[in-house]
Order: structure tokens, then C-alpha cells, then sequence
């Protein structure tokens, strides 16, 4: 078997070295009911606002979100900042200016900065490229029946430190245990004897973010690290689809109306077709 | 035009008459839309302007895209968030194109398998089906370059491994592999001259179309029964078939809302569902995301392509007769292509005297059974490359070879064919004839 | 008999000419976005109003921004300059029009083409009504305003075209003061 895989299709190939990176069991996740979710979930602009909050005083230390332009931030449909305050938050980054060269203040019309840190990915468009990570074979199903997805994996990536496992009480120097991260690195002593991982999760380079009070929110919303998470996943969901509301909505428009088109469309050819399908034989 | 006798276009007015012996474009539209068309046709056969859409649909989603979009390493991806995030409507055109692909393979899929069961390949359509094969691969070719261009992960290594099949012809496959990709591995060269081919095989698909139509109208459609139209005298034709306008626009019009409703049922609710998510990260030439999927329409014949390693023993015995030019690798890439063609094939080797699946016992459960197995294989295309999988995609795959190559050819000896209609009215009429309009 | 045929083809009638409407709506529906797609995207139409920060601006001098592709002028002036435009009779003018759009129907009056009541503050776009060069500022020209080097057009200290062959005087764009130190354009 393993000589069948080594000498496969160049296809196979890059399959199976993919796959030895991923050599790790399952991860756990924690499923939420967002504000988002369903076919007329809408977001929740204050927990937009506190997760900006939650990822301007800790995520964007290492994290860009090098596509999201500031202004948005004012748009409807998402955190509604109003304009002056989306000024003033702009002014906290320092931008080369494409024209000049030069560093200056930001304005809205600047794209949040890229990652700050190596090998800290971009959080733009993070909560859509967790999004089909699991259900059965990865077929997405548990996205499509139970609303879990992108925000969930964030969620979960954040609250679920654990502890090294009893397989591996040393861990893997400057990497963490997470239960939600799939595609770390996991030692030998937590492997059977295929290469597979025995625990869920593995190894990740990003120390535990979050912990409780680490930010203090203005409309006094208890700051746990799990509500910062949840906040943060939501606003991260936003920032990945912020068109998201207007979408359903031209979706559902389109739905209706076409659903009184075809009804016309099916009365029309009926009645063409009646004539020719009452005709006797002759 | 067609070989059905039918009333042609007349220009009656001094202006009409003019342009017709100038320019008889308005007898073609005409003798075009009222084609008779045998009015006993079910609702597999929307399928053609279902497509005719979806080929619209793309070309028109696709040059608004353009209009916003960049083709080169740097500035792709972040075009494409442009376009989700500041063109006006852009995430909902960018949605349509993305998913529009697939409606476009569903319809496609369906089409094919409609023309196999009920013998539309057969003479004297085989033209129109080897045409309909030559879109068919375009159609790949098309949908697999686009899938290239928003520069994600996904885009990025498909587009590595695939066109790492070329590289398993023996000898040139390498110096062929560099040509395609314009150097050692696939970078801006290769974006840039995938973007320009996307942009214009839809273009040759569209004029393939109008060859495939063309085809079609001179031989007549096929129909559920595989009876000819009547051809002996306009009368007798009338009784067989109705003309396109308004029977089946119509008809093909409604099924299209039914369609375009659970479209934008899919775009405004769960747009990225047929989507892999790696493809919202951005191309790493340094990293191969962990499980490289194709789109779900290429999996059946990416199945195939796997299935085929160097422990079986047709690979074995294809090495050994080769005197190692064909290795298990190149064997893949020659069984993907040859599932196909052997697709095209099926005119010639379909022997039965009868055309219609309908009156043939025993090849509705070989068809059943291919349909199934093409399922199997998209599934099995999608699983990791291991046992099970590995087994089951090559019998799957050993099935849809003999389906063709052994099971076509000996039917039509074997089997005996139901007693089929005597004419096209009669089959309508056995379906609606009883039913007396209450207007009459 | 006929009643009945009637209103059957009334009622046929009524139910194609609702499909056919219907299907106009969902064609219009159609093009619609493909039209507006082409308008300014949501990144261009930001750039329509930036904000200028004039707190470094001292008494006498100049500031040009670019904006929407264009160089703007915002000049604080001296009162000498105040005075020597005010005192301009509109009849020496070339245009009369006030040429301010925040101002659309003024006159050429130096009140109608500044920015705040004492007329400390000019903002017009630095593009010459002739040919669109950019003409030279800080005092150049024959009136003490603008000078533009393409063709030699004098503009005076309200940014008024006085002489040569430019038609009209400089356009004041949208602009105000969003607070002390900050004007808006657009």
C-alpha cells in the first residue's frame, strides 16, 4: 500500500505529501449559534464593533487584514462606525504611502496593514478559508445543516488550549497544545504505529491570545476571553464576507420573483400545450 | 434547412423581400426557431438551452469580470477581493461566474447522459455528438483555466498538477509541461496565458454550438422513442412534431426559472458550498494546502486518472509491452483521456438496431449502472488515495471502459429489443390522446 | 357559448401578457447590474471627499493637494491681497460668474469666491479654464494671483482670470471648513 502511494499519479503525489502534513487525527470544535447564521441571520453591529476592539488591541499585533479597506468600517451592514470615528481609528496606522513613498497617517480610504509578523497569516479572508473544514469527508455537510463554519474554527482556534497530553508532557518547544488545530505539528509519542495522530488538535506556534478583562469594552459587556473570542470570530466573519446581508437579500429577491415568473411560465406552456395534448386521435 | 418538410420563410413586403435576396438572415432566424421538433420530447431534453444559458450567462459574467480584474501575481487575488468588496454588485457577479461553472457541468452532465440513454449518438447524429464531445472537453479545458485565476491555493497547486499530467508523456512530456507553463513552474507566464485562452475558448465553445445546433437541425432531433419524424409529405411531418416557437421555448423557458430559482438560491445563501475554502488563501508557491481537490465536475475523471497505479496489472502488462514507456503515471493520464474518448466513441460501438434506451430490457440496467458508476467515481475522485478508495475507484473506473468496449458492442447481439411505437403520434398520443381537451 | 369563449381568451390573453411582463422585469433585472457595475466601484467613490489638514497653512502661503486626479489650490491670504480684490469693480472682470460651487448662482464678487466670511481662505482647483495647465502661484502675474506659463493668462488675488486667453476664472470645488484646522473636499 504504502509502494502503491509512492508510486501514483503526480496528482497522488501532491495529494499524499499534503496529507503526511496532515497526519493528525480529528480536532474538536464548539458549534455557536451566531447572529449571522441561517438563511436571514443578520450581524450584530455591536459585537462587529467589540470584536474590531478585540482585534485592534490584541490580533493585530501579528495579524493584518491587508483586504479590508478602514472605511468600511462606517458601511451599513457592518460595524457602523460613524465617519469621524473611522478617521480617528485610521490615524492609528502607519501607511507608505503608494504615491510618495513616504510613511504618514492612515485615512479610511487605506486598507488595514498586512501581518506585522512573520509567518502570522492574513485574517481577511480567514473565516471563509476555515469554513469547509469538516463534515463527513470534508463534503461541508455540517456547514450546510448546523451553521458551522469559518467563525466556529475561529472560536474554537482561540478558546481551545489545553494542557500537553499525557503522550507528549513536554510538548513541542515554543508550540502550544490546541484541540481545534488541525494542521500542526505533533510529536512522535502521540502517533500510533501508521503516523496517526492519537489526540485532537495539535501543535501551534501562536501562544493563547486571549484571557479574561485582557480588554475592557465600552458598552460593558463581560470581557471572558470566550465572549472576545466569539466577538472577534463574528467580526472576522464580517471582514471575510462583509457583503454577506445584501447578498441574501438579492438571493431571496431573486428566489421570490422568479418562483412568480416560473408559476406564470408554467401556466403559459400548459395553455399552449393544451390544444395539442386534447387533440383526439384521429 | 432540415430534412423535416416545413413551411419556410416567405418575405412578403417590398423591404422584406429586398434584404432577403441581399441577406436571407431573417429566413435563417426563422427556419430556426420554428424547427419542427417532435412534440413527444420529456423534460430531459431542456437541457440544450439550459447550456445555450449557462454559455451566456458565463461570456457576459465573465467580461464584466475582466473589466475589474488583473492578471498577474501580484494584484489577482486582491483584484478579485476588489471585486467582492468594492465593485458595484461585483460579489453577486463574481458568484454567478463561480457557480455558474457548476450549473454549467450539472446541465452538461445530464445532457450527455439523456443522449446515451436514449441513443441520440446514433446515426445519423454522429456528428452532432462528436461535435457535442469536442465542447464537452473544451468546456474542461475553459473551466479549469478559470479556476486558475483568482490565484488561491487551489488555483495555484490544481493548476501544478494537472498540468503535471503533461509531463507524464514519455520523452517530451517535460519540455511540453515547460511550454505550457512558460518555465520550470507555474508563475505569472502561466497566469497570464491561461487568462487569455479563458477568455477565448468560450468564444470557439459558442461557435461549436452553433455547428452542434446546426448539426442537430438538419438531422432532426432525437426523441424519447428513437422513431424518426415522418418525412413523407408536410402533413405526415405535422403529425409527429410541433414547431420550436412557442411549444418549447416556452416549455424550456419555464424549466429555466425552475432552474435559475434554486440558482440564486444556492449564490444567495451558500455561494461557497461547491467551493474548496482554500482558495480564499492566497497562492504560496512554498505551501501545498493538505487535501488537493478539483472541482467536483473533473472528479469522476480524476478518479480514473488515480486509479490506475502501478500494482495493476493492465498497468503491469502495458509497462512490460511497452518496454517501460508506459509507466503507471502516464497510463493515468492515457485512461482519463481515453475515458472520454471512448465516450465519443460510443456512436460506433453501440451495435443495437434500436435507438431509444426505452425499448431495450436489458441496457437500462447496464445505463442505471453507469450512471450510478459515474457517481461512485466523483465520489471516490474526492476521497484521499487509499484503501478503500483505491479499489473501488478501480473497479469503478474498469466498469466505465467495459460499459463501453464490451457491454455496447454485445447487447445489441444479445438482447432483444422491445416493440417500439410505429410513430411519434402514436407515442404522444398513448401518453395524452385519451385525455379530451373540455374546450372541445 | 360565445360568453364563454370570451372570457377565455381574456383570461388567456391576460396570463401571456403577464408572462411577457414578467419576463421584461426579470430581463431588466438583469442588465441592471451589469450597467451599474460600471459606475465608480466603492474605492473610487471614497476619494470623492478627502479631508485636508490646513493647521500648517501660515498667513501669505499655499497649499496644493490632489484631488480626484487634480491639483486644488488652498491659499491663506494676506490682507493686502484681501483688499486688492475686494476693491476689483466687476465690471474689469473677464467672467463675471462667481465659478463657486458652493455658491452656484453668485456673482464674481471676492466675498462669493472664498471660503470663510473674511476671506482669508481661497480654494480652487489649480487647473487654467484655458487649456488646463496648472498655473504658477504665490504672487506671480501681472494682478499678484496666478500666473499660468502655457499661454500667458493672468489671474488676480481671488483667483479671477484678468488677462489672456483663458475664458473663465479658476472653479472653487465643494469645500468647507469640517472643523478649525480641516477643510473638507467634496
Amino acid at each position: 500500500m504504502i509502494r502503491k502511494i509512492a508510486l501514483a499519479t503526480a496528482a497522488t503525489l501532491a495529494l499524499s505529501a499534503g496529507g503526511a502534513l496532515a497526519a493528525t487525527g480529528h480536532s474538536e470544535l464548539t458549534d455557536f449559534a451566531f447572529a449571522h447564521e441561517g438563511p436571514f441571520g443578520r450581524f450584530d453591529q455591536f459585537q462587529l464593533q467589540r470584536g474590531l476592539q478585540v482585534y485592534t488591541e490584541v490580533c493585530s499585533a501579528c495579524h493584518g487584514l491587508k483586504f479590508v479597506p478602514i472605511r468600511t468600517l462606517a458601511d451599513e451592514g457592518g460595524p457602523g462606525l460613524p465617519e469621524d470615528q473611522v478617521r480617528a481609528y485610521a490615524k492609528q496606522f502607519t501607511i507608505t504611502d503608494k504615491e510618495t513613498g513616504e510613511d504618514r497617517e492612515g485615512i479610511p480610504t487605506d486598507n488595514f496593514p498586512h501581518s506585522g509578523m512573520e509567518g502570522a497569516p492574513d485574517l481577511s479572508l480567514m473565516a471563509k478559508a476555515r469554513a469547509g473544514f469538516h463534515g463527513p469527508y470534508g463534503t461541508g455537510m455540517s456547514q450546510l445543516f448546523n451553521g458551522m463554519g469559518g467563525p466556529e474554527y475561529i472560536y474554537s482556534i482561540l478558546t481551545h488550549y489545553e494542557e500537553n497530553p499525557e503522550c507528549a508532557p513536554d510538548g513541542i518547544d515554543g508550540f502550544y497544545y490546541n484541540t481545534s488545530f488541525p494542521n500542526g505539528g505533533v510529536p512522535d509519542t502521540c502517533k500510533d504505529e501508521h503516523g496517526i495522530s492519537t489526540v485532537p488538535g495539535s501543535w501551534i506556534a501562536m501562544p493563547p491570545p486571549l484571557s479574561d478583562d485582557l480588554v475592557t469594552y465600552a458598552d460593558g459587556h463581560a470581557a471572558t476571553a470566550s465572549n472576545m473570542a466569539e466577538d472577534v470570530a463574528s467580526f472576522l466573519m464580517w471582514t471575510a464576507e462583509p457583503k454577506l446581508m445584501a447578498r441574501r437579500e438579492a438571493g431571496f429577491t431573486a428566489v421570490a420573483f422568479l418562483l412568480v415568473l416560473a408559476s406564470l411560465l408554467y401556466l403559459t406552456n400548459k395553455r399552449i400545450w393544451a390544444a395539442q395534448k386534447g387533440k383526439k386521435t384521429a | 434547412m432540415g430534412g423535416i418538410p416545413h413551411d419556410h420563410y416567405e418575405p412578403k413586403t417590398g423591404g422584406e423581400q429586398w434584404l432577403h435576396k441581399r441577406l436571407p438572415i431573417v429566413g435563417l432566424l426563422y427556419d430556426t426557431i420554428m424547427i419542427p421538433t417532435p412534440k413527444n420530447l420529456n423534460w430531459m431534453w431542456i437541457w440544450g438551452i439550459i447550456l445555450t444559458f449557462c454559455l451566456a450567462l458565463q461570456i457576459i459574467t465573465g467580461i464584466v469580470l475582466v473589466m475589474h480584474y488583473t492578471p498577474h501575481v501580484d494584484y489577482a487575488f486582491a483584484s478579485v477581493e476588489h471585486i467582492m468588496r468594492n465593485v458595484n454588485g461585483g460579489y453577486m457577479i463574481r458568484y454567478m461566474h463561480a457557480n455558474g461553472a457548476s450549473l454549467f457541468f450539472v446541465a452538461v452532465y445530464l445532457h450527455i447522459f439523456r443522449g446515451l440513454y436514449y441513443g441520440s449518438y446514433k446515426a445519423p447524429r454522429e456528428v452532432t455528438w462528436i461535435i457535442g464531445m469536442l465542447i464537452y472537453l473544451m468546456m474542461m479545458g475553459t473551466a479549469f483555466m478559470g479556476y486558475v485565476l483568482p490565484w488561491g491555493q487551489m488555483s495555484f497547486w490544481g493548476a501544478t498538477v494537472i498540468t503535471g499530467l503533461f509531463g507524464a508523456i514519455p520523452g517530451i512530456g517535460p519540455d511540453i509541461q515547460t511550454w505550457l507553463l512558460g518555465g520550470p513552474a507555474v508563475d505569472n507566464a502561466t497566469l497570464n496565458r491561461f487568462f487569455s485562452l479563458h477568455y477565448l475558448l468560450p468564444f470557439i465553445i459558442a461557435g461549436l454550438v452553433a455547428v452542434h445546433i446546426w448539426a442537430f437541425h438538419t438531422t432532426g432531433n432525437n426523441n424519447p422513442t428513437g422513431v424518426e419524424v415522418r418525412r413523407g409529405s408536410k402533413e405526415e411531418a405535422a403529425r409527429d412534431t410541433v414547431p420550436f416557437w412557442p411549444y418549447y421555448v416556452i416549455k424550456d423557458l419555464f424549466a429555466l426559472a425552475i432552474i435559475l430559482l434554486v440558482f440564486f438560491a444556492v449564490i444567495g445563501f451558500m455561494p461557497n458550498y461547491l467551493g474548496h475554502p482554500d482558495n480564499y488563501i492566497e497562492a504560496n508557491p512554498l505551501s501545498t494546502p493538505a487535501h488537493i481537490v478539483p472541482e467536483w465536475y473533473f472528479l469522476p475523471f480524476y478518479a480514473i486518472l488515480r486509479a490506475f497505479t502501478a500494482d495493476v496489472w493492465v498497468v503491469i502488462a502495458a509497462e512490460w509491452l511497452s518496454f517501460g514507456i508506459i509507466d503507471a503515471k502516464f497510463f493515468g493520464v492515457l485512461a482519463m483521456f481515453g475515458a472520454i474518448a471512448v465516450m465519443a466513441l460510443a456512436p460506433w460501438l453501440d451495435t443495437s438496431s434500436v435507438r431509444s434506451g426505452r425499448y431495450r430490457p436489458m441496457f437500462k440496467w447496464w445505463f442505471a449502472l453507469l450512471c450510478l458508476d459515474f457517481m461512485v467515481l466523483m465520489w471516490v475522485g474526492s476521497m484521499p488515495a487509499e484503501e478503500p478508495y483505491a479499489t473501488i475507484s478501480l473497479i469503478a473506473s474498469a466498469y466505465w471502459f467495459a460499459y463501453f468496449l464490451v457491454i455496447l458492442p454485445l447487447l445489441g447481439v444479445i438482447e432483444k429489443p422491445l416493440p417500439q411505437p410505429a410513430t411519434i403520434e402514436d407515442d404522444f398520443n398513448a401518453h395524452y390522446g385519451s385525455k379530451a381537451h373540455p374546450a372541445e | 357559448m360565445s360568453h364563454a369563449e370570451d372570457n377565455a381568451g381574456t383570461r388567456r390573453d391576460f396570463l401571456y401578457y403577464a408572462t411577457a411582463g414578467a419576463g421584461a422585469v426579470a430581463t431588466g433585472a438583469a442588465v441592471w447590474p451589469l450597467v451599474n457595475q460600471m459606475n465608480p466601484s466603492a474605492d473610487v467613490q471614497a476619494l470623492s471627499s478627502i479631508f485636508v489638514d490646513v493647521s500648517a497653512v501660515e498667513v501669505g502661503t499655499q497649499l496644493t493637494v490632489k484631488w480626484l486626479g487634480k491639483p486644488v489650490f488652498i491659499r491663506r491670504r494676506t490682507p493686502e491681497e484681501i483688499e486688492a480684490a475686494r476693491a476689483t469693480a466687476l465690471t474689469d472682470l473677464v467672467d463675471v460668474k462667481g465659478e463657486n460651487a458652493n455658491k452656484p448662482d453668485a456673482d464674481a464678487a471676492d466675498q462669493n469666491r472664498t471660503l470663510d466670511e473674511a476671506g482669508e481662505w481661497l480654494v480652487m482647483m489649480g487647473v487654467c479654464t484655458h487649456l488646463g495647465c496648472v498655473p504658477l502661484g504665490d504672487g506671480s502675474g501681472d494682478f499678484g494671483g496666478w500666473f499660468c506659463p502655457c499661454h500667458g493668462s493672468h489671474y488676480d488675488t481671488a483667483g479671477r482670470i484678468r488677462k489672456g486667453p483663458a475664458p473663465r476664472n479658476l472653479p472653487v470645488p465643494v469645500a468647507a471648513f469640517e472643523n478649525e484646522t480641516t477643510i473638507k473636499l467634496g
